[in-house]
């Protein structure tokens, strides 16, 4: 009953077979997943205390990044609309926080769900329109997002500040833990996390995914299956859209400053390197697509200060031919061959 | 035009075959009933309902399902994933009811589950159940079409030219799974087909279509016999 567990998408359950297959009660492949995923859940809890300032902070975006390549994931890799906008859902999750705290003094905590619900409206308004948008036009309409929405923020200088953008304090750990704000804001970070990728998974292996997958695969077909193709593709990005909004806030959170031309058009295209290196229509691609749009620019920068960016494309082209189905597809190749291996071969 | 005035009727747990030449309009009158395309003209009723104010998403709720000519599966999915799309038009959960999987939820994909499960058992595909459809045969493909389309527990389905590149032995299989589909499943069936043995086997009634408009209509040795159908099928010699 468990095959559905793995990415919703994959034909995931060759471990499934080879466990059934292995005649004595044995260690399944599927609780090494759960052991696997638990080890590294208590590795990102040690983190804080032995890392700090800059390097912790690092981390803290890694998270965030990872939300909001999970939500354009779930637009771009499980339902097959393009954007080129994310950014600018990003940026409005910011400057929601932002706002909310700095003009309206309203308590943080409260600021990264309103973000969301905010951008979870936008997303779906937006959604409604580009229903009549595909391929190359919805990223061009997408690209207009996000070339449109920092001049917007500027335009609205009385909330948002203009280009000065607004400045933030950090938040204090509440309830007297103690922590520093950095371990704080890490841990806050981790938690939504936590909270939003099991909401994604539940989303995605459920009947909701499958007729997102559905209407990527083949729409026609999955209009005759009952699949009301206009209603999922703006709730796509409607959801898409609350995941990246939550990220933005919770990166305004972190950096304790918004400004809005950091919400620019590369902003988005990077959210769509880091997808598409993590890996498409995968869970876990979004952690390793953050990763690497955190930490691959500095190691470029570290390699060749005078063109950092040269490298980093270098990086880009090593990756995507190495693991054409990005980090989590190879990953996941690699761990079927070794279940395969260690099970005895399949029977077909 | 591709149709011009065709009409006919079928009666509920009927077999009926729709043949005609090339450019005859089957397909095209397919899409109608399906919703895929509108008529300038004319309706077409299902059980004393138009179909033709339902959008196209609503047809499988209403108790139509079908299959497609050139394959339209859903290739990155499993073939147990294909089928369980097939289920969505008779369940309920939500965007937000999936995402805190509720309890309810579980029941759903449980039940979901085991519809899809059952309907591979009936056709016979239990073995690649778990294999992503694109890169299986031909011949398994059309049977993971099928599996899809019964899912949605159809009253009326519809076959677009099911034996279709399918060889001998699979076009007989084909003839008595389409016997047994309308017997233990109580489904009135529409079957758009050029390979001739097969409708003139399994159908009630044929309906002969030939550029755009309908030239015959009745059993199937009565069709045969036509000398209408006859000539367009043979070509006219005087």
């Amino acid at each position: 009953m468990n095959s559905e567990i793995s990415e919703t998408v994959e034909a995931a359950s060759a471990g499934e077979v080879a466990a059934r297959v292995s005649a004595p009660p044995r260690v399944t492949p599927r609780a090494w997943e759960v052991a696997g995923l638990l080890a590294l859940i208590a590795g990102a809890c040690l983190l804080p205390f032995e890392l700090s300032g800059f390097r912790l902070f690092q981390f803290t975006q890694v998270f965030v990044y990872a939300i909001a390549l999970l939500g354009l994931n779930i637009l771009t890799g499980y339902n097959g609309q393009i954007s080129l906008g994310h950014g600018a859902f990003y940026g409005i999750g910011a400057y929601t926080a932002a706002i909310m705290i700095d003009r309206w003094g309203v308590p943080y905590g409260w600021t990264v769900p309103v973000a969301g619900v905010l951008c979870l409206v936008v997303g779906f308004l937006f959604g409604l329109p580009a229903l009549r948008l595909e391929g190359l036009y919805l990223a061009l309409a997408t690209f207009a997002l996000a070339l449109s929405v920092p001049q917007i923020l500027k335009h609205f200088d009385g909330w948002t500040g203009g280009s000065q953008g607004i400045v933030l304090s950090r938040p204090a750990a509440p309830l007297g833990l103690p922590l520093t704000a950095d371990q704080w804001l890490y841990f806050l970070s981790l938690g939504v996390l936590l909270v939003l990728f099991m909401l994604g998974w539940n989303l995605l292996r459920g009947r909701t995914g499958r007729a997102l997958v559905a209407i990527r695969d083949n729409p026609i077909a999955a209009e005759a299956m009952g699949v009301n193709a206009a209603l999922y593709k703006s709730l796509a990005f409607g959801v898409s859209a609350a995941y990246t909004g939550v990220a933005g806030a919770l990166s305004a959170l972190a950096i304790a400053f918004v400004a809005p031309d950091t919400f620019n058009v590369f902003l988005s295209i990077t959210f769509l390197v880091g997808i598409v290196i993590g890996g498409l229509a995968s869970i876990s691609g979004p952690i390793f697509g953050a990763l690497f749009i955190q930490f691959v620019p500095n190691y470029a920068q570290d390699i060749s200060k005078a063109a950092p960016w040269a490298i980093y494309g270098i990086f880009l082209i090593v990756f995507m031919y190495v693991m054409p189905y990005g980090v989590s597809g190879f990953l996941r190749l690699a761990w079927r061959r070794l279940t395969r291996a260690t099970a005895g071969t399949r029977p077909k | 035009m591709a149709l011009d005035s065709v009409s006919f009727e079928m009666a509920e747990g009927a077999i009926v075959g729709l043949i005609g030449p090339n450019g005859a309009g089957k397909t095209t009158f397919f899409n109608c009933l399906s919703r895929l395309y509108a008529p300038d003209r004319g309706d077409i009723l299902f059980e004393g309902r138009s179909v033709l104010d339902v959008t196209p998403h609503r047809i499988a709720e209403l108790g139509i399902g079908r299959t497609f000519q050139s394959l339209a599966l859903f290739g990155t999915m499993t073939v147990l994933q294909n089928v369980m799309v097939g289920v969505h038009s008779r369940s309920q959960s939500d965007v937000l009811s999936n995402a805190l999987r509720l309890p309810w939820v579980s029941r759903e994909e449980r039940a979901i589950r085991r519809t899809a499960m059952e309907l591979l058992a009936f056709l016979d595909l239990e073995a690649v159940a778990h294999d992503p459809a694109a890169g299986l045969s031909f011949g398994t493909l059309k049977r993971v079409e099928l599996a899809r389309a019964l899912a949605g527990r159809p009253k009326l389905l519809l076959l677009d030219e099911p034996a279709g590149g399918l060889n001998h032995e699979e076009v007989a299989a084909l003839g008595r799974l389409i016997r047994s589909i309308r017997e233990e499943r109580q489904v009135t069936v529409l079957l758009v087909e050029h390979h001739m043995n097969l409708v003139m086997q399994v159908s009630d009634r044929v309906v002969v279509l030939d550029f755009g408009r309908k030239i015959a209509e009745g059993s199937p040795a009565e069709v045969q016999r036509d000398p209408q159908v006859i000539r367009a099928y043979l070509g006219s010699e005087n």
